[in-house]
């Protein structure tokens, strides 16, 4: 089998031009075809860096001037009203990090306890069911979710909480902490995969149930990579447009109190794409928005790298613990 | 507490968890599902809008989205394959190999908004492609790329490595191993890279909201430099910008383009796991 297997190879291999016949000089080279690919595909390789730079040029092109068309007391003000030239981006800023906590307030103790369900707890057909459709929910685009959210969701918080609106923060929150929990679960699901199996074994063998090993050893033991699922899932909320713009009811108000949850927010992504369509290319407004666009890509590098410079570590320490 | 009742009541309280998680999906899916299927016939397929986009179907829109993901995938193929290929099998881990993954990592997290500015700022007004099907296009297969290179990688990195050392034995070269070898044993899990990468671009909408969509336009495009119509957009369009428009095609068009990306996604994990299970080595 596994002769015939090689000489049908071989056979393939020696109609092509590219192989090294015997008595050729090793120094002969490769043909040119190969030569070609192989120079395309290196250069191809490189390209995904090119983008970066690319995507980080042409933000900062766009979006710099507004350091010097706008005073930075106004750009760091707490009012945002674009007509009257007022481009405070405080009450956006702080608009985004509100709603992103608290989708992460909802989302982690439901990833993290989902995550255990499914690697120490759960029955295989469980597993079966719940693994497809959490990548199903990853792939729900965010506009359907936002749709759903607008015409059920929203409804059901007005009435429920009685509050004038059901176009809140909290709102946001929720969809957005459904759309961070496949990110959440799936890294989560790596770290506990990740923690050594001698010690889930020693603490059982020291008389702990299965229970006690699990929130006493095992989470623990996983905890950094818990972290690196939060960041991740963090990334995914602050990045988020659609879904936000179409239930937080974009009032670009400052988010201060614990009430501000029942209140509408404006976040940055939602600011982008709801006012981008009606600037004049190159006046202050539209530079502003790619300022706010070089906040968010600056914001979700920084995330990423730190992410990612843990899972590096993690790796080369084996796992993802 | 006896400590055994912890652990039940612990086990208990997980599978609520879970349940929390999963049930909302199933109830998003089943109500745009019940709902959607009123506004569901052949009209609504086939045709153009009309009456302010109250009347008629959606064929602008779908047909939009597919030149979209069509071109999408032309456009980050190459590029996506040519790079995996790259990363998985020519790369040593220098410092220059980690800035490409990291590179990767973070085209994955930049938000889809920002690429729309990129695209704007780029394609649209610094290349004058105005907004097009062109813009749009590089703009999402820039997006899709590491999605596709993430995922195809891992599909490279599965073929055994004496798949290779077996071709060099036999006098051929890497590029041969990765043609004749390498590249048709992961070619499911490269697909599978593909479909997801694609899912995404059909479902964003915030990249092509500056570079590409049209809010009302009745008509098929004739060349790379029109804009179209496109499902994500629409929906948005009809559900927030458009006054009165019956709730029936607003879940009609939510349901076709759920439609079109759960169907992406199952073909990715059915693939999947064909190609696991029938994989011998």
């Amino acid at each position: 089998m596994w002769q015939n297997w090689a000489l049908s190879l071989y056979n393939k291999i020696s109609q092509r031009p590219g192989r090294r016949r015997a008595g050729s000089s090793e120094t002969a080279g490769k043909p040119w075809t190969e030569f070609f690919i192989e120079s395309t595909i290196r250069v191809l390789g490189f390209s995904t860096i090119g983008f970066v730079l690319l995507i980080f040029f042409f933000l900062l092109k766009e979006g710099l001037p507004v350091l010097w068309e706008v005073s930075p007391g106004n750009l760091f003000g707490i009012r945002w009203y674009p007509t009257f030239d007022i481009f405070g981006t405080l009450p956006l800023i702080l608009g985004s990090a509100y709603v992103t906590i608290a989708a992460i307030a909802i989302a982690l103790p439901l990833g993290v306890t989902t995550a255990v369900f499914i690697r120490e707890a759960a029955p295989d057909w469980a597993r079966e069911i719940l693994k497809p459709l959490i990548e199903v929910l990853a792939g729900i685009p965010s506009v359907v979710l936002g749709f759903f959210g607008m015409h059920v969701i929203a409804p059901l918080v007005r009435t429920t909480l009685h509050v004038p609106t059901g176009l809140t923060a909290f709102t946001g929150a929720v969809l957005l902490a459904y759309m961070s929990l496949p990110t959440i679960i799936s890294v989560a699901e790596d770290a506990l995969d990740s923690v050594p199996k001698s010690y889930r074994d020693a603490a059982l063998a020291m008389g702990a149930t299965h229970w006690q090993t699990i929130w006493r050893v095992i989470v623990p033991a996983a905890r950094s990579g818990v972290a690196v699922a939060v960041m991740l899932g963090m990334g995914r909320a602050i990045g988020e447009t659609m879904a936000v713009m179409m239930v937080t009811g974009n009032a670009a108000r400052m988010p201060l109190s614990l009430g501000s949850l029942f209140m509408p927010v404006r976040t940055m992504t939602a600011t982008v794409a709801a006012e981008m369509g009606e600037v004049a290319n190159g006046s202050v407004h539209y530079h502003a928005l790619f300022g706010i666009g070089i906040i968010l890509f600056i914001l979700t590098f920084i995330i990423n790298i730190l992410a990612a410079s843990a899972i590096f570590k993690k790796r080369q320490k084996g796992g993802l613990r | 507490m006896d400590r055994n009742r912890v652990q039940q009541i612990g086990f208990a309280l997980l599978t609520l968890s879970a349940i929390a998680v999963v049930a909302p999906i199933l109830i998003v899916i089943g109500i745009i599902l019940v709902e959607g299927a009123r506004a569901i016939s052949w009209e609504f397929f086939f045709s153009m809008p009309y009456d302010g986009m109250k009347q008629g179907g959606i064929l602008p829109a779908i047909v939009g989205t597919l030149i979209l993901t069509v071109g999408t995938a032309v456009a980050a193929i190459p590029v996506g394959v040519a790079g995996t290929i790259y990363l998985a099998e020519y790369a040593k881990d220098t410092w220059m190999t980690r800035a490409i993954r990291l590179a990767i990592v973070n085209l994955a997290g930049i938000p889809s908004i920002v690429y729309g500015l990129f695209g704007l700022g780029m394609f649209v007004l610094f290349l004058h492609m105005g907004t097009s099907i062109l813009a749009g296009v590089l703009t999402l297969a820039i997006m899709t790329l590491p999605v596709i290179i993430s995922t195809s990688e891992e599909a490279l990195r599965a073929v055994p490595m004496e798949f290779r050392t077996v071709i060099a034995s036999l006098g051929g070269t890497r590029w041969q191993a990765i043609r004749y070898i390498v590249l048709p044993e992961a070619l499911p899990g490269i697909i599978t890279g593909i479909i997801l990468g694609l899912l995404r671009a059909a479902g964003e909408t915030a990249p092509i909201l500056f570079t590409v969509a049209a809010f009302y336009l009745p008509r098929l495009p004739q060349s790379p430099f029109d804009q179209v119509m496109a499902l994500p957009y629409h929906l948005y369009v009809i559900s927030t910008q458009v006054p009165g428009m019956p709730f029936s095609v607003q879940y009609g068009t939510a349901l076709v383009l759920l439609i079109l990306v759960l169907s992406m996604n199952v073909a990715a994990t059915v693939l999947r796991s064909y190609f696991r299970r029938r994989r011998q080595w």
